[in-house]
């Protein structure tokens, strides 16, 4: 008797809302907000699985060591924890896979959006869509077996690259960044509205300037997005250079020709291994995947913020 | 251009050498050069990678048979003849199910939290959507130290099928709430506000109205993020998935290899018959994940609802 009074009070208090607390609604939303926070415990648990062994490290290695040290030789008798050679390659790979794909990736995307008729577009956008979905490891496969032996055949002078080398894992990286940057970029491309084009046009502008000098500068935010997302991606990418790139990471490999272990690629080698937990081995991945974390967590922050920016402006 | 017009019949000519000059202009050496270069761009970049696929397809030729898919996998070189990456296939086939099982539903209850339900004014629906955002970007590597240290050590799951299907769930999940969220965002407000007209509930709305009408880009959505999730080999290889399982599993605390990781294990042996069958499971592995991103693409221009 009671809970009838106190629906009628209810129902009498907002008729409108007591059909929205019927038991099945509220049910529904507890469930949703449940499935919400999966995403949240996940970002928890990667920091929680981050931390507790980074201070195990860092309680036997020294910070200053792991910032400043040229060396990284964990699995040697004369240990040493310097992150340097690993950072150092990651970057070198980086900028090689940057200096192909971001010329490749703009191009295919400024000819796509502004010259490509609309027919073609049509065909070659999915396709784009579609090579973005290769399997890493595809990459690392055709780096080391097709690309490499190639590269070194053509080689013009005697001290050719090594069998892994980072040149050869930044160019397979930078095939493989190519339809992102060009997706994407196209994307924001699009985005620009025809008004502009129409009115460079007015100005007897010609079709070269109107895409180097309009569209580009008016989708500057969304190339740069771009651009960070394929940095992001060569930066945390882990098949590649572990196939293709090669272990050296006891001295910092600035010859891109040498092959040298890259941060993610310190983590596969040793966790392909059997490494005893509580080890400084086994902590010394999870020291050098919290930085990674962070940097990737930075360039994350920068993308988003530019995406943002240039859906504010066009939409 | 030169002569200047007289009269209104002479404005139909003139009019059209003027859109001479223009297009005249447009060719110019500088414009033709980059017009030229911009297409080179596209097709050296998308030469080289079907040149590429091709070249694998030709090196793994000879391996594609039945034995692909009949024979297991094994480290020795005699016996590579009759050797196939069966186990893997399963392990593959096995670990996708539980994802689409784990991921698919947490990805679209959270996409529906999030735009039917959060209100974005709030700092705490902007936190879990940045959050979301963020997670899209981390390396899929970070979700593998995730899975090594809290899922398969602290929770006592161990090197399992299980644990692989959850890190790559985790792993996706952006990928179906960004997809999911997208879809549901294009429906009309109008189909909204005439279900509720009509005295329907949030939920009855939802459910009835919205998602039916989302179907399409959710799905086409979550065909790529299984898709992604079939070609991740990096988080399998920190939980421990790089050895020759020569069985097939055969339930959720099983041991397992998976394809992409086969693959990588077939290349750091260094004999060429090794780089032949891998290069064969390669083609297996591109036609499933290939296919599967067709189908995605296709669903979402074939059966997208433009209002």
């Amino acid at each position: 008797m009671s809970t009838s009074t106190s629906n009628a009070g209810s129902a009498a208090g907002s008729a409108l809302r007591g059909g929205r607390r019927r038991p099945v609604d509220s049910t529904v939303k507890v469930l949703l907000v449940a499935a919400a926070l999966v995403s949240v415990a996940t970002t928890i648990g990667i920091v929680i699985a981050l931390v507790q062994p980074t201070i195990g490290f860092f309680q036997q290695v020294s910070i200053v060591e792991f910032v400043t040290g040229t060396s990284w030789t964990p699995t040697f008798a004369q240990k040493a924890y310097g992150v340097l050679p690993l950072v150092a390659a990651t970057l070198t790979v980086t900028g090689v896979a940057l200096t192909i794909a971001v010329p490749l990736g703009l191009g295919s995307a400024i000819y796509l959006s502004e010259y490509a008729n609309p027919r073609t577009r049509k065909v070659l956008k999915p396709i784009i869509e579609l090579l973005a979905g290769v399997p890493t490891v595809v990459y690392g496969f055709v780096a080391l077996f097709a690309l490499n032996p190639l590269l070194q055949k053509w080689w013009p002078t005697d001290n050719g690259p090594a069998f892994q080398n980072l040149l050869i894992a930044g160019i397979a990286m930078g095939i493989m960044i190519v339809p992102t940057i060009a997706s994407i970029s196209e994307d924001s491309m699009a985005a620009v509205p025809r008004s502009l084009r129409e009115g460079a046009y007015a100005l007897a502008s010609t079709k070269m300037q109107v895409s180097t000098r309009v569209v580009v500068p008016a989708a500057m935010s969304g190339i740069v997005a771009a651009v960070v997302l394929g940095i992001s991606r060569a930066v945390g990418e882990t098949m590649i250079v572990t196939i293709a790139g090669g272990l050296t990471s006891d001295r910092i490999v600035l010859n891109p020709l040498e092959g040298a272990a890259t941060m993610t690629a310190f983590i596969a080698n040793i966790s392909s291994g059997d490494i005893p937990v509580g080890s400084l081995d086994y902590d010394s991945v999870f020291a050098v995947g919290a930085l990674l974390f962070l940097i990737t967590f930075a360039l994350n922050a920068v993308s988003i913020r530019m995406v943002r920016r240039f859906r504010e402006v066009y939409e | 251009m030169s002569t200047p017009p007289t009269t209104t019949t002479e404005t139909r000519p003139d009019s059209s050498a003027s859109g001479n000059a223009l297009t005249q202009r447009r060719s110019r050496p500088g414009e033709v050069a980059f017009r030229l270069a911009m297409q080179a761009c596209l097709l050296i970049a998308f030469g080289v990678l079907a040149a590429l696929l091709t070249w694998v397809l030709v090196k793994g030729w000879n391996r594609l048979d039945s034995r692909l898919w009949t024979e297991m996998p094994t480290g020795l070189v005699s016996r590579l003849d009759g050797a196939g990456v069966q186990s893997a296939l399963v392990g593959t086939l096995w670990i996708i199910s539980l994802v689409a099982l784990i991921c698919l539903p947490i990805g679209i209850l959270s996409a529906i939290y999030l735009e039917e339900y959060a209100d974005n004014t709030r700092w705490y629906n902007r936190l879990l959507e940045l959050n979301i955002q963020n997670l899209a970007g981390v390396p899929s590597i970070i979700f593998g130290i995730l899975g090594l240290g809290i899922i398969a050590r602290a929770l006592g799951l161990g090197f399992t099928v299980i644990t692989a299907a959850i890190v790559l769930s985790l792993l996706v999940l952006p990928v179906v709430i960004i997809a999911t969220r997208e879809a549901i965002r294009a429906v009309p407000q109008s189909i909204r506000h005439a279900s509720y007209a009509l005295g329907a509930t949030k939920w009855q709305t939802v459910s009835r109205q919205v998602l039916p009408s989302a179907v399409p880009g959710i799905a086409t959505g979550s065909i790529l993020a299984l898709s992604r999730a079939i070609g991740e080999a990096a988080p399998l290889i920190v939980l421990g998935a790089v050895t020759f399982i020569t069985f097939n599993p055969d339930g959720l605390d099983s041991g397992y290899t998976a394809l992409p990781i086969q693959i990588y294990t077939f290349i750091t042996r260094s004999q060429s018959e090794y780089t032949e069958l891998a290069a064969g499971a390669i083609v297996l592995l591109l036609a499933i994940v290939l296919a599967m991103n067709s189908i995605a693409i296709f669903v979402r221009n074939r059966f997208e609802k433009r209002w």
